[in-house]
């Protein structure tokens, strides 16, 4: 009996995993080899897939890839289940420098086994970070997760710690733990990697958290984009009821824990806090004016911890390694990993999951290897559509949240998009505008007029007809929707388009000295 | 006038007694009939209690939700800015022309309904296209065309 690894992974179903599985199988049924294929999670090498892998003796494993379905008769032929070369073999994957060179914690598992299979999640050390956690105390949980120092990765980059001793202080019959699963941000998609190929993290880190604030309710907010994560989400929670993980005391103490699925509709606002609060309780995702903070009144007004998929998910390690082993990785007040999202005109898009303190080059370049297209790289959008864009020269600088923040830039969900010298930056900050005014929730004027204002000058300016007046319109508008929003949406907005003029005022048909007459804004 | 089948009329009763159960029963009628008639909503507003405005606007806030029938096969393309840094405004183009609509409308045989998404979190693998909820990464303009040659 031959094993191969095949990735249930949506990406990888995109390009015809699901086709190179079904093939293989038929493959193997008419040469009447015994084969059994497990459907993994993806590495996230996505260039590269479908990938398959085949055990060989030892439990090494060969990489072919990316396979089509018309190269499955040659790989039999060439003998690929003795790991035998071919065109597409790519050896081991476990040496893959695009592997071999990040630091792997949340991540450590993904890829290699059954999402769903309990057994191979706690034979890899599943679990552990749980039982560590009951044996601690809630208290001794909270200061270890302050100790390592972890900020929320869904964008504000928040204290998680701190966020858990507000909630774990607040006194109420009923505390909640929401996971915000909404990833709205494009060029993003850890969350939907970590929620497909090791759903029993997510547990565990959500487990954790509702022990350590005194919470024994659950909510995954999840997009609606996410099909495949919903059915896998869904049945991993069934296992885990049916094991007694969910819904009965844990491991030992009175503490139990149920959580479930629910499904958002369609709405980039709901990914923020309070507009998620909102839609969770069946309403319209509107933002909700800060204070009460949700770490005190959230969810049905009771205290809430709400963190993003990976932030929880990297709590598991947490407990299991320690806080100051997790803080030993990073710099400065970035301490950790971080899954960093690479994607758009690039030659290997995918999952790098590194320490803080790598140089944008190095995951550019490093890891991307510079642009699909050949062409010069004109852009990178870094922190998703609310991001700034940055040219070439700035890729010198660190993912850090703090040396980021120093030129406007946001660390974000961690996801960075490339563009070469064929994209024109003012369509950007008009699709920008476009977007805001898309997804507004309509609650401040700033958001909901200004966005559509900033659409249409930008699109006098598109049409070259944008004279000095249409560009002091614009910096105003934008530093009234910069200052007076309620949320990020509109008071972020302006960073896209503001970092898009300032950098690339040709774009726009302007010259740099007219824009820097405006350099107070920029 | 349309009315709710047996199965809907369970789920109905089922999710208007969750106190969050508005949304997840949008979806529900949605995935069954293809769209969320108005003429559901007094009905679904007296058994969540609520009124007749509150079940409207949630209703009319979330991009998902359609008050009026789709065509036979619904074809989404991301216009995000991944797949906008891959070219998809050449994809988007594509499908303009050889359906002959803009995005939200429907081909006038109610064969297609072409819909923009922004971002299925294929982006490293876009641009990226769904029909019928079958998400397809790295499409072309050769690849658009032979998927809506696949449904007419
Ligand atoms: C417009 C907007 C959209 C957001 N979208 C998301 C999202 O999709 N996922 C997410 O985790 N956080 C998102 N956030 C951040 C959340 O408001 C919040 O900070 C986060 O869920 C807190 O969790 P964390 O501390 O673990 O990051 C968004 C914020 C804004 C203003
Ligand atoms: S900034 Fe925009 S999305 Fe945020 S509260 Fe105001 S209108 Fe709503
Ligand atoms: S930007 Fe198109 S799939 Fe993410």
């Amino acid at each position: 009996m031959h094993t191969l690894y095949i990735a249930k992974d949506y990406s990888a179903i995109a390009v015809g995993a699901d086709e190179v599985a079904f093939a293989v199988e038929k493959e193997a049924f008419l040469r009447n080899i015994p084969i059994r294929i497990i459907r993994t999670g993806s590495y996230g090498l996505y260039w590269l897939e479908p990938v398959i892998e085949v055990e060989l003796e030892g439990g090494r494993r060969i990489a072919y890839g990316p396979v089509t379905e018309e190269a499955i008769g040659s790989l039999f032929d060439s003998g690929f289940l003795e790991g035998s070369d071919h065109p597409l073999c790519l050896g081991n994957l476990q040496e893959h420098p695009y592997l071999k060179k990040q630091t792997r914690l949340i991540f450590e598992r993904i890829g290699k086994n059954d999402p769903l299979s309990l057994d191979s999640y706690i034979a890899c050390g599943g679990f552990q970070g749980l039982k560590k956690a009951i044996e601690l105390g809630p208290d001794k949980v909270i200061d270890q997760i302050t100790k390592s120092g972890l900020r929320g990765r869904g964008g504000a980059a928040f204290p998680t710690g701190i966020k858990w001793k507000t909630t774990q202080r607040a006194i109420a019959s009923q505390k909640y733990i929401v996971c915000n699963a909404d990833e709205g941000d494009s060029g993003t998609f850890s969350d939907r990697m970590v929620m497909e190929g090791d759903p029993f993290l997510l547990i565990e880190g959500m487990a954790i958290a509702g022990f350590a604030v005194g919470a024994d309710k659950g909510y995954i907010y999840l997009r609606s984009e996410y099909p495949l994560a919903h059915e896998v989400l869904n049945k991993a929670i069934a296992v885990c009821r049916s094991q007694g993980i969910l819904g009965s005391p844990l491991f030992g103490s009175s503490f139990s824990f149920d959580l479930e699925v629910f499904l958002g509709a369609g709405a980039y606002v709901c990914g923020e806090e309070t507009a998620l609060l909102e839609s969770l309780e069946g309403k319209r995702g509107m933002v909700r004016p800060r204070p009460p903070l949700p770490a005190v009144k959230g969810l049905w007004g009771k205290p809430t911890v709400i963190n993003n998929v990976i932030t929880l998910a990297s709590v598991p390690w947490i407990l299991s390694h320690g806080g100051e082993a997790y803080a030993a990785y990073g710099v400065n007040r970035s301490k950790g990993t971080l899954p960093v999202q690479l994607s758009g005109n690039l030659n290997y898009p995918g999952l790098v999951e590194v320490p803080f303190g790598i140089s944008l080059r190095d995951l550019v370049y490093g890891f991307g290897g510079g642009t699909r297209s050949g062409r010069p790289l004109k852009a990178i959008q870094i922190g998703g559509p609310l991001g700034p864009y940055l040219p070439e020269h700035f890729l010198d600088i660190l993912l850090d949240y703090e040396e980021l923040s120093k030129i406007k830039g946001i660390v974000g969900h961690g996801g960075i998009i490339v563009f070469d010298d064929q994209t024109n930056l003012a369509f950007m900050a008009h699709y920008a505008m476009e977007f805001c005014a898309e997804e507004s929730c309509g609650k401040c004027t700033p958001c909901r007029i200004g966005s559509t204002r900033g659409m249409e000058l930008m699109e006098k300016i598109l049409m070259g007809k944008g004279s000095r007046k249409e560009l002091e319109l614009l910096f105003d508008l934008c530093d009234t929707m910069l200052h007076a929003s309620l949320c990020g949406l509109g008071g972020m907005t302006p960073f896209p388009v503001l970092s898009a003029l300032r950098h690339f005022p040709e774009d726009f048909g302007y010259s740099k000295e007219e824009i820097c007459a405006f350099a107070g804004a920029l | 006038m349309r009315t709710m089948d047996q199965k809907l009329l369970d789920s109905l009763a089922f999710y208007s007694t969750k106190p969050n159960g508005l949304i997840p029963f949008y979806h529900k009628v949605q995935e069954e009939i293809g769209y969320i008639p108005k003429e559901f909503l007094p009905q679904i507003a007296s058994s969540f209690n609520l009124s007749q405005a509150e079940v409207y606007g949630v209703l009319t806030f979330y991009a998902d939700f359609r008050t009026k029938p789709p065509g036979k096969n619904i074809i989404k393309i991301c216009r995000a800015e991944a797949c906008q840094a891959n070219g998809c405004h050449k994809v988007i183009e594509k499908a303009k022309e050889t359906l002959k609509i803009d995005f939200g409308g429907t081909t006038p045989d109610g064969k297609v309904t072409l819909l923009p998404t922004f971002c299925f979190g294929n982006c490293a693998n876009g641009p990226s296209v769904a029909l019928n909820g079958k998400l397809y990464g790295r499409v072309d303009t050769r690849k658009i065309e032979n998927l809506i040659h696949s449904i007419r």
